[in-house]
């Protein structure tokens, strides 16, 4: 049934801790998982042991599909069926084998003794019950608590996880909360029946950093004071720096690391874990001029490799990496790694490259004519009530934004969800007319111009999405997706445009016989170069990116930053880059604009934002940043941003940041702040950040134009 | 909700003005009339005057714009005008008709929903098992065998067992419930077989997707019984989908029932739309149309209604 001989984990016989299996709350053993798909059996999870005690946090970390999920699922016994088996191993919880239980009695188990909480809080209530209702289920049918009695319980979990006028929540439903909101009820749920264990599934990853910043530091906080144990599944390394105790880092169906969270992040013993450090940019270390990517792809599941399974990406691959490693122990006791040179690793992967970004900077001069101005750009979208009588409402959707990039340079546009970055991006393609304002593309009007000018204008604005499996067409080749611009526009008969699409396939590091292919057959990263190289085939100089790499695993998002840099360089494009990412944007822009609620907060050169910043708003957001490393991590206070994002249809008076900063006074209120330039190049929209600055240094002008 | 409710029948007005044209006027581009018919129809030779003095009297020789202002002032005062072929007021014609064609499609509406629902469900639940597969060949087969053929099956059972054939005559429930019963739970059923069966298909394909909801998993992964994770959790939000169907389904067969009312001897409004069309007789066919338009409307917004009452984040204003 199994393969032979794999990656068996070593006996836990050098662990002084797993001598008594008691100890442990729940121990996982061998487990193996297989999913029938019409084309054979994809071995989903192979072999993989880890255990958690009371009480503790443990990290279950990797990339998508290596199993990390369908691992967390298992313990659980809610595989999908009937494609999804348990075909092997023992999952122990308090000593019982919960793979022995019957159905029934695994039911009992669900709720009460071990909980779960799920990615995605949008789709994981049910939107037709009232929150109350879905509270308090587990309640009676566990604890058969009366609906009064169960009622009275539901009102205290939502103000443990920190909903006020919970009477009135109770009764409302999912629609009317916030994703943030939704995932604190998930947690009150998981929450009901005091449970010994709560798995998190991505509790975070659909959340903008202020919440998830939040939602951690409360579930943190509930485990230590319930003494509830976690088991955290993320692929976000900076999360676990901070919670976990300790760390299991999977890789294609394996478990390839296991440490305490000192030792993982301090010490990696597995060029994975080391790759998968590297290769995301970081806040806390000074910005390397190239980041580092593990190269290739993870190994298809359905016919894994016989060698080590990282070996064909590994960057110290040996000989001897042709026989499959077991997970061996390590000099620190409850640290194991499945590579056969990790002796060596430490001296081998030396310290990370830090080449520092080159001093002399690309001139950001005034003096040169901005490839793309923005001036008072303004979009109010009209949501109109239903019937004859309805009243309309206006979100204002962008506020009086200004900010101008120079060419061949790239403008960060950051902010979390709602703030109106999208939206610019839209309105300088012109997918949406602006309410009001000006756009000037390399000095001309771009709102007023029309027909075969725009036609003219549109060929040097390209755009490359967010998604890459739905901004494509599923029914088109690569060939045909990457040639169709140039066929609108009429610029290249058939034999050139085949040409100039093997060009632009070369460009992007595609093959040119990948022309034939269709976007289901390509990998994530692979299906953004393609979207990357249909931006190219214009010959455009300036292109918008919106959040190009947020749907992209961690090793292939170094790949596409790498590759829009390079071609940066070589191209001399400029770039809009819009992210919600604050350590991506510093490391691909030269300037970067922070936006909240439609408006700009502040704008500045990457350097002198990131060292210095003056809003407090971008403080907040670069403080909820987690960053990979335990040490800096658990020094840093708790998160102070509170609240929720205010509604775009009914913005704050006055600052629209002053009901959620730690320093709004009663001015903030009274009047929206000008943008004013606080320190040389750096414009700010804060009269506390004006204040504390002092007059000396302050030399305040006009916003930037 | 009140205000939303006035607001779908004010805004049902130019539906049913636009209704009114096209019918009235696509009726009087077809060549022939009623008047040709009633007398000539039989190949009786009757004079150019008698025709013009019965053209008159039905009011047909009046100029288009004029006959249907006429129609239009007798519709907003509820007068549906006279069939031009009895003499009879339109609303006699058509609500003699109307109370069995609209028990027939509540009873096989009823039939249907008791039918659909717990054989959409299983076949659902156990998706690609032999349970699934023969509730899928019965709901096939109600596609595909025509209502009136299995109404003819029926009638030849029924002489067969118990040597009974349909009355020829209705009788109302209000006058024996019994015998009304008993005459039109057989058209009902033949029709509410079809009936369920679109509604059935429906709900197993909603549940099916209901059942890959994250909500379900999460509901699980509570610890909620299986049973209670259909039932509360799966079951509401998949009938939003089949309301529609059933709404849809309902609307049709006021009106749609011709050949299974031929079949079962029924006089209703299907067997009346056919004379109607037959004989040319444009006051009777203009106000059937209009009567299944005002029938489609009101269920589209009862089907609304319902999806409000279903799902809270329907709210209307």
């Amino acid at each position: 049934m199994r393969q032979a001989g794999t990656a068996q984990p070593t006996p836990r016989s050098g662990d002084p801790a797993a001598h008594s299996d008691d100890r442990f709350l729940l121990e996982v053993q061998d487990l193996h998982v297989h999913f029938e798909t019409s084309r054979g059996v994809v071995r989903a999870v192979e072999g993989i042991s880890y255990a958690i005690r009371a009480g503790e946090i443990v990290a279950l970390v990797g990339e998508s599909g290596c199993g990390k999920s369908v691992s967390a699922l298992s313990i659980m016994r809610l595989l999908s069926k009937p494609a999804g088996r348990i075909v092997g191993g023992r999952i122990l919880f308090e000593g019982r084998d919960l793979l022995g239980l019957s159905d029934e009695e695994m039911r009992a188990i669900r709720g009460r003794e071990i909980a779960m909480i799920f990615q995605e809080p949008m789709t994981s209530l049910n939107p037709v019950m009232s929150i109350g209702r879905q509270l308090m289920e587990p309640l009676q049918i566990h604890l058969g608590m009366s609906g009064e009695e169960a009622r009275e319980r539901a009102k205290e979990l939502l103000g443990l996880v920190g909903i006020t006028d919970a009477e009135r929540r109770l009764d409302q439903y999912p629609h009317q909360f916030s994703g943030g909101m939704r995932q604190r009820v998930m947690i009150a749920i998981g929450l009901a029946c005091n449970p010994k264990l709560i798995i998190a599934d991505e509790p975070t990853t659909a959340l903008d950093v202020t919440i998830q910043a939040q939602i951690l530091e409360l579930m943190r906080d509930l485990s230590r004071r319930l003494n509830i144990a976690l088991l955290v599944i993320t692929h976000n390394l900076g999360i676990v720096a901070r919670y976990a105790h300790r760390v299991n880092v999977m890789y294609a169906a394996r478990i390839v690391e296991e440490g305490t969270a000192e030792e993982i992040f301090g010490a990696p013993r597995h060029p994975y874990t080391i790759g998968l450090l590297r290769s995301v940019p970081r806040l806390d270390r000074p910005r390397s001029e190239k980041l580092e990517t593990i190269e290739g792809l993870p190994p298809n599941l359905l016919d894994p490799p016989k060698t080590c399974r990282f070996a064909p990406r590994c960057p110290y691959r040996i000989a001897n990496c042709d026989i499959d490693p077991s997970l061996f122990d390590t000099e620190h006791p409850e640290h194991r790694s499945a590579c056969h040179r990790w002796r060596e690793l430490a001296s081998l992967a030396g310290a990370p490259r830090t080449v520092p970004a080159e001093a002399a900077e690309r001139a950001l001069a005034d003096e040169t004519l901005p490839a793309l101005a923005v001036e008072g750009l303004t979009k109010h979208f009209e949501v109109s009530a239903k019937g004859f009588a309805g009243g309309k409402a206006v979100v204002r959707a962008v506020e009086d934004v200004s900010f101008s990039i120079a060419p061949g340079t790239t403008l960060g546009l950051v902010g979390e969800s709602g703030c109106g970055k999208t939206t610019v991006g839209r309105l300088i393609l012109r997918l949406e007319e602006a309410t009001s304002g000006r756009i000037a593309f390399e000095g001309r009007d771009l709102a007023g111009a029309s027909g075969a000018e725009l036609k003219r204008l549109r060929t040097r604005i390209q755009v490359i999405f967010q998604d890459p499996f739905s901004s494509l067409n599923p029914r088109m080749t690569v060939g045909q997706i990457i040639a169709e611009p140039m066929r609108v526009h009429g610029i290249a008969d058939k034999r050139r445009a085949g040409e100039r699409v093997a060009e632009l396939l070369t460009q992007v590091g595609l093959y040119p016989y990948m022309a034939e292919r269709y976007p289901h057959q390509l990998s994530g990263g692979q299906r953004q170069r393609v979207g990357i190289a249909r931006a190219l085939a214009m010959n455009p100089s300036f292109i918008v990116c919106d959040e190009p790499v947020s749907a992209l695993d961690v090793s292939i998002q170094g790949q596409i930053i790498n590759l829009l840099e390079e071609l940066q360089e070589r191209l001399g494009l400029t770039y809009l880059f819009i992210a919600h990412d604050l350590a991506v944007v510093r490391h691909i822009s030269h300037r970067v604009v922070v936006m909240y609620l439609g408006r700009v907060m502040e704008i500045a050169d990457r350097e002198e934002l990131y060292a210095k910043p003056l809003h407090p708003y971008t403080r907040a957001l670069l403080d909820a940043a987690p960053v990979p490393d335990p040490v800096i991590e658990r020094t840093r206070a708790p998160r102070a941003l509170k609240g929720e994002l205010p509604s775009p249809l009914n913005p704050p008076q006055g600052c629209v940041f002053h009901t959620r900063c730690p320093l709004a006074i009663d001015a903030c209120r009274a009047g929206v702040p000008a943008l004013e330039e606080l320190r040389p190049n750096h414009f700010v929209a804060c009269i506390r950040a004006k204040e504390s600055l002092g007059r000396n240094e302050a030399c305040s002008g006009p916003a930037p134009s | 909700m009140l205000r939303y409710v006035v607001n779908r029948v004010l805004l049902a007005i130019p539906t049913l003005i636009g209704v009114a044209v096209v019918t009235f006027f696509m009726l009087r581009v077809v060549p022939g009339d009623i008047v040709e018919i009633k007398l000539r129809g039989d190949g009786g030779n009757v004079s150019r005057e008698v025709i013009e003095q019965e053209r008159e009297r039905l009011g047909l020789n009046k100029p288009l714009v004029i006959q249907f202002v006429d129609w239009m002032k007798g519709l907003v005062t509820l007068d549906l005008g006279r069939s031009m072929w009895t003499g009879n007021p339109v609303s006699e014609e058509i609500g003699s008709r109307l109370e069995l064609s609209l028990q027939v499609a509540v009873m096989a509406a009823v039939i249907a929903v008791l039918i659909a629902i717990p054989l959409g469900t299983l076949s659902a639940l156990y998706r690609d098992t032999a349970v699934d597969y023969v509730i899928r060949i019965v709901t096939i087969a109600g596609l595909a065998v025509p209502s009136f053929w299995l109404g003819m099956l029926i009638i030849l059972g029924l002489l067969w067992a118990f040597n009974w054939l349909p009355p020829l005559t209705y009788t109302p429930f209000y006058v024996d419930p019994i015998a009304n019963l008993s005459q039109l739970i057989w058209p009902a059923l033949a029709v509410g077989y079809r009936y369920s069966a679109v509604v059935a298909r429906m709900v197993r394909s909603s549940i099916v997707e209901v059942m890959r909801e994250d909500y379900i998993r999460t509901a699980r992964a509570k610890g909620v019984f299986e049973r209670l994770v259909v039932a509360r959790h799966a079951m509401k939000n998949a009938m939003l989908p089949a309301i529609t169907v059933i709404g849809l389904e309902f609307a049709f067969l006021i009106g749609g029932l011709v050949v299974t009312e031929q079949v079962f001897n029924l006089n209703g409004i299907g067997r009346l739309f056919v004379q109607a069309v037959s004989r040319n007789d444009f006051m009777l066919i203009q106000s059937l149309v209009m009567l299944i338009a005002v029938v489609f409307i009101l269920v589209n917004l009862v089907v609304d209604l319902l999806y409000a009452a279903l799902d809270p984040r329907i709210r209307y204003r």
